[in-house]
């Protein structure tokens, strides 16, 4: 299994290039940063309490179980930002080293 | 008074009816959304670029969405509409709000909450695993963009909602690897007389489910949820349930949809000092109206979901009717025909609303089961057993008390998730009704906010 979510229709849209942790993936026009990311993987991010991993869980902005960040350090809800030609992403947050409260 | 400065807050089938109409009698409402587009949540728009048509992407509702939708574009340049905004707190007279990174504040005289629901979760053992996703959720993967939430999907929970998302699913083309409910069949031929207030809406309900058989999709009635099976690194490889007839049932899947009906948005409502009223049939708070959208707080109105859970009908004719019961508050004529035209439609939905809620109840019962070792605040990973502790221990028999000794309720859903449940867990552990554990206040920020926020003036 490479990516979480399948794919079941519109896949005409123009392509867009961006980097999550480095390695460049490709995604179409219109994805949100949470389709990009899991129809390659099976997780958008490490959870800060536990050992599991995290693949968001409302898609609608309501758990904040979906936050990835831009390398310049911006927060983003993967559930409601889109994919952008070349966006930076890493899936760890740049400068916390420990755990966020609300 | 035209001069008067109305907010509204949401851009779903309330909140477009209430401006539209607000607009007819010359008033020209500021009308504030999170979302890039309008539409709410049933009626969300997919993102341009994209091509299925209204048939495609809202099934029967095509009509309605595309009326909808119609009646937003015609309105948008006429009102101060303003996307891709956050209400995150409020004080009398102002809103706070947020818009990508930017603060503003919005003074108002009138404040109308559209404010829309969520999904009502109920725990269950591994449901903090990487592939379970909320039922509405996994609606939204489907409608707004083209996507399945897994390669093998199990859809458990209850209420109308279930079976609608399952078969969206089967119609894209997605595997559907069986559909769950909590309620019996008897508890819905019980409930037949109430639900016969919508003839055509139960018909459909009717007609959904037949299509989920014909496509060979298991349905099992009176499950009772044990497990979503997996491990931390992989996430979800399945689900174990007790069947109706008392079997333990194992299905693989890679991904569960998992909901229990819709929980109302309250949080601005609570900060505004609404009261709120505990509604016996559906077992949870929301803001105490009268049938017109009046809260307790003068100025301050609610209507759609975010009110009262009647769907996205009932929304359209609340979001008209709180409109008019501002205009009168004004001073206002107002057609009293049209009035009594909207009441008479909502008091039929909330008929059906009663029939629904006793077909498809929200499962209390499943709280008090949950073992210790199941997780509760799946934003915090603390468990049942954590929160029992807090009750059994501290002798904190209130939510808020409970709370602040757990910290369920505290990570980033806010509660949104976890307080219906971990108030059931505290209300079994302290042996009273749930409604005397009393409900979590809302707080600002009603959503957690970026630290890189900047202020401009209003
Ligand atoms: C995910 C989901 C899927 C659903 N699908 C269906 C379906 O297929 N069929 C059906 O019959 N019913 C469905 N429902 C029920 C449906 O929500 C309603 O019946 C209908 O959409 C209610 O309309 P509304 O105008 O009250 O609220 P909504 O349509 O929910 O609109 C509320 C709006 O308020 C905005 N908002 C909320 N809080 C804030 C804030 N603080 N700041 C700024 N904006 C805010 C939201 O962004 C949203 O756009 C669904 C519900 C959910 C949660
Ligand atoms: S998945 Fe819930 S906020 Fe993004």
């Amino acid at each position: 299994m490479n990516g979480r979510f399948v794919r079941l229709a519109e896949q005409g849209r123009p392509a867009v290039s961006l980097t999550v942790d480095g390695a460049p993936i490709q995604a179409l026009q219109g994805d949100t940063l949470m389709v990009a990311l899991l129809t390659h993987g099976t997780a958008l991010r490490q959870s800060e309490f536990d050992s599991g991993r995290r693949a968001g869980f409302c898609l609608m902005g309501a758990c904040q179980d979906c936050w990835v960040w831009t390398r310049a350090g911006e927060r983003l809800r993967a559930c409601s930002n889109e994919v952008r030609d070349g966006l930076d992403i890493v899936t760890t947050q740049p400068e916390a080293t420990w755990p966020l409260h609300g | 008074m035209a001069t008067a400065r109305v907010v509204i807050v949401g851009a779903g089938p309330a909140g477009v009816r209430c401006a539209e109409t607000l607009l007819a009698a010359g008033i020209k409402p500021i009308l504030i959304d999170e979302n890039r587009r309008d539409g709410g949540q049933i009626y969300r728009r997919q993102p341009e670029g994209f091509t299925r048509d209204y048939a495609t992407l809202y099934g029967r509702e095509a009509a309605k969405a595309q009326d909808l939708h119609q009646s937003f574009d015609r309105l948008r340049e006429a009102i101060d509409y303003r996307p891709d905004t956050l209400v995150w707190n409020l004080t009398p007279g102002q809103l706070c709000c947020v818009s990508q990174g930017r603060h503003r504040t919005v003074d108002y005289d009138a404040l109308i909450l559209c404010t829309g629901a969520t999904d009502r979760l109920m725990p269950i053992e591994g449901w903090h695993l990487a592939g379970t996703y909320s039922l509405g959720g996994a609606q939204i993967a489907l409608k707004n963009q083209a996507v399945s939430i897994g390669h093998r999907v199990v859809f458990m929970g209850s209420g109308p909602l279930l079976y609608l998302v399952a078969s969206q699913y089967v119609k894209a083309g997605a595997e559907v690897a069986a559909v769950l409910d909590t309620s019996p069949l008897s508890l819905r031929l019980k409930a037949l007389p109430k639900l016969l207030a919508r003839p055509g809406v139960l018909f459909t309900g009717i007609k959904l489910l037949a299509q989920l058989y014909r496509a060979k999709v298991a349905v099992h009635l009176g499950i009772k949820p044990l497990q979503v099976l997996g491990d931390a690194s992989q996430g979800v490889m399945g689900v174990r349930f007790t069947t109706g007839s008392g079997r333990t049932a194992t299905v693989q899947a890679d991904a569960v949809a998992l909901g229990y009906h819709l929980r109302p948005e309250t949080q601005l409502g609570d900060l505004a000092g609404c009261a709120m009223a505990f509604d016996q049939a559906s077992s949870q708070w929301w803001l105490a109206t009268d049938d017109a959208g009046r809260t307790s707080v003068k100025g301050v109105y609610a209507a759609g979901d975010g009110a009262k859970i009647r769907g996205a009908d009932a929304a359209e004719h609340a979001g008209r009717l709180v409109a008019l019961a501002l205009l009168e508050d004004l001073q206002q004529p107002v057609s009293s025909a049209l009035r009594d035209g909207h009441q008479q439609a909502l008091a039929v939905m909330d008929q059906f609303r009663l029939g629904l809620a006793q077909a498809f109840p929200w499962p209390s019962e499943q709280a008090k089961a949950l073992p210790d070792s199941a997780i509760v605040c799946r934003c915090e990973m603390i468990s049942a057993g954590e929160l029992r502790r807090t009750v059994n221990e501290k002798g904190a028999c209130e939510v808020n008390r409970a709370k602040a000794f757990s910290r369920v309720g505290m990570g980033r859903c806010q509660g949104r998730y976890c307080a219906h449940a971990g108030a059931e867990v505290i209300a079994a552990a302290a042996g009273v009704q749930v409604q005397e554990v009393g409900r979590q206040r809302g707080q600002a920020p009603v959503k957690p906010l970026s630290m890189l926020i900047e202020e401009v003036a209003p």
